[in-house]
């Protein structure tokens, strides 16, 4: 699957959803249910510090495949992380530098995007682009 | 347009802004502390003077500037009644709270010497913080702190313990934004007198919920915003007692605060230009005053009364459900209540609460060493104003409710 491909299928799935607590219900679920980042990673070297959350990311490519763990003490902000982890895992760091991410704004959450917002999230987002940027060749 | 008993209907009316909606929900404007919105006078008199009186003040011979002069001078002058100031040249316009802070921490502090004590409190707001810090480097003078306890009461006996011939300013807040905390200023105020330092009140959350009066409280400073009291952003008020700010050197320069200027040398202007310098924020001091004429339209003992029962009401809500410690118990506290649900983030209870259209304040509050001495990193800060209702508050218990359970780990 593409990037392309992984964000139509997210919009998708979000399309069901016409009440936006059912939203981000789901989002709390996604946010709940995956284990992000391994514990000896969550030190202060791989934190990315929001005024209203904070954010942990550790990167690493495995064979000209990025992979990405993440964490957030905030569970929205963790179920944000979680889908876009799903989008960009596995890719090329070639791929991941570019990715535009569009499917954040289809799906109705830009506003947790935003740099006022300050939940470390725009910062994770640049974060994972630097990372891949220091892997393409 | 006296409101003589405090009528709540007719006082929401008076803000066109509770009449919009949030993501689809009536507005639930629970972020006071922050910001409070504006009754329709003060948007019309902002709307007016630009429609109708804009001109340059203070420098003109042409009617409209004379007009212009006339309805700042004539605001200086209402916010003069209403704090009670014994002088006009005494109410400097400033940008806001911050900015008279950092006036005083300058100008005031270039009076200061090596050694010399700044008092300040463990709950202040980070700008009646930073600008002694900066104050203290500049001058080598030494920052003391009365220290505060769990219920969010400042402990006066150690306070006492720090005064001494060495302290040359006292510089604490009225009232806590992020506690509420109504702190016994009267006492901090005489008892730095005893010892001749100077006491600065950070008014910035005081004037919209208790009534002030400078000379009663006998403050050398009383600093607040505008925007906080109904009125506009951009401006505010520095109080000062005239015999310390004619001693006090210029802040900034420029014109206005001039007297005669040559090449080399300049002597400067009378209070309250002195510390006016430049084209002020005319129609925000001009809206401050129609802000103040407001505030004395309120009935102000039906008001404190009020905002009085929503703390009580709310309190007790919020007591009755599981896992909520509230942050702030003085027993002296104004409409405001920070508080964590267990095992959920503020972050995520803002969220969700702001797509029922309640606007709470999420995070630190600008009060980083108050989470610190709490150990928590922010709150979730509900503050109420006098527009605010029983119903209101009722909506947010609810949503609570419904959102708590979601969020649990
Ligand atoms: C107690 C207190 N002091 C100072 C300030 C700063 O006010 P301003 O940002 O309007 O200058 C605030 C505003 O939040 C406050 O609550």
């Amino acid at each position: 699957m593409t990037i392309a491909d992984k964000e139509q299928a997210i919009i998708d799935e979000f399309a069901i959803y016409d009440d936006w607590m059912d939203k981000y219900e789901y989002i709390i679920e996604l946010g709940k249910e995956l284990p992000l980042i391994a514990a000896n990673y969550k030190t202060d070297d791989r934190l990315i510090k929001g005024c209203q959350s904070r954010v942990w990311l550790h990167a690493e490519n495995n064979h000209g495949k990025m992979q990405f763990t993440a964490d957030s003490d905030a569970i929205i902000t963790k179920g944000i992380i979680a889908l876009l982890i799903r989008v960009l895992n596995e890719e090329s760091p070639a791929q991941v530098a570019k990715a535009e991410l569009g499917f954040i704004k289809e799906i109705g959450l830009q506003e947790h995007l935003s740099p006022t917002r300050s939940n470390g999230l725009v910062s994770m987002v640049k974060q994972m682009k630097m990372e891949a940027l220091k892997n393409v060749k | 347009m006296q409101i003589n008993k405090f009528d709540i209907a007719k006082i929401r009316a008076e803000f066109p802004i509770l009449k919009r909606q949030v993501h689809n929900k009536p507005l639930i404007y629970f972020d006071n502390g922050a910001t409070v919105q504006k009754p329709q006078i003060v948007i019309d008199r902002i709307n007016k003077y630009y429609t109708e009186e804009n001109a340059n003040i203070h420098r003109g011979v042409h009617h409209l500037s004379q007009e212009a002069t006339s309805a700042y001078e004539t605001a200086r002058k209402t916010i003069q009644d209403y704090l009670g100031a014994q002088h006009e040249h005494e109410i400097i316009f400033t940008k806001g709270t911050t900015d008279g802070i950092n006036l005083v921490a300058y100008s005031f502090g270039e009076l200061l010497n090596a050694g010399d004590e700044i008092i300040i409190s463990a709950m202040e707001h980070h700008s009646n913080i930073v600008p002694w810090q900066m104050l203290c480097e500049r001058k080598n003078c030494t920052l003391r702190i009365i220290p505060m306890d769990t219920n969010g009461e400042l402990d006066l006996a150690v306070y006492e313990q720090l005064l001494s011939e060495k302290t040359k300013l006292v510089a604490v807040t009225h009232i806590s934004n992020a506690l509420g905390t109504i702190n016994d200023v009267e006492h901090i105020i005489e008892k730095a007198h005893q010892f001749g330092a100077k006491v600065l009140i950070d008014g910035a959350q005081a004037i919209q919920h208790i009534p002030v009066d400078v000379q009663t409280l006998d403050c050398d400073f009383y600093a607040f915003s505008g925007h906080k009291i109904f009125g506009p952003t951009g401006v505010g008020v520095l109080y000062g007692k005239s015999e310390i700010l004619n001693k006090m050197p210029p802040y900034q320069g420029g014109g206005d605060m001039i007297k005669e200027v040559t090449l080399h040398k300049t002597t400067y202007n009378e209070l309250p230009h002195k510390f006016e310098a430049g084209t002020p924020n005319i129609v925000g001091g001009i809206a401050l005053g129609t802000a103040f004429e407001f505030l004395q339209t309120l009935d102000m003992e039906g008001l404190e009364k009020h905002e009085h029962d929503l703390l009580a009401y709310a309190t007790d809500a919020l007591k009755n459900m599981e896992g909520i410690t509230i942050y702030g118990q003085a027993k002296n506290k104004t409409s405001v209540i920070s508080f964590l649900v267990d095992g959920t983030h503020p972050y995520d209870v803002g969220t969700l609460l702001d797509k029922m259209g309640i606007a709470v304040r999420t995070g630190h509050h600008c009060t980083q060493p108050i989470m610190d001495f709490f150990g928590i990193p922010g709150t979730i800060r509900a503050s109420f104003a006098c527009y605010n209702n029983k119903e209101e508050i009722d909506i947010f218990v609810k949503a609570l409710h419904r959102i708590i359970p979601l969020l649990k780990h």
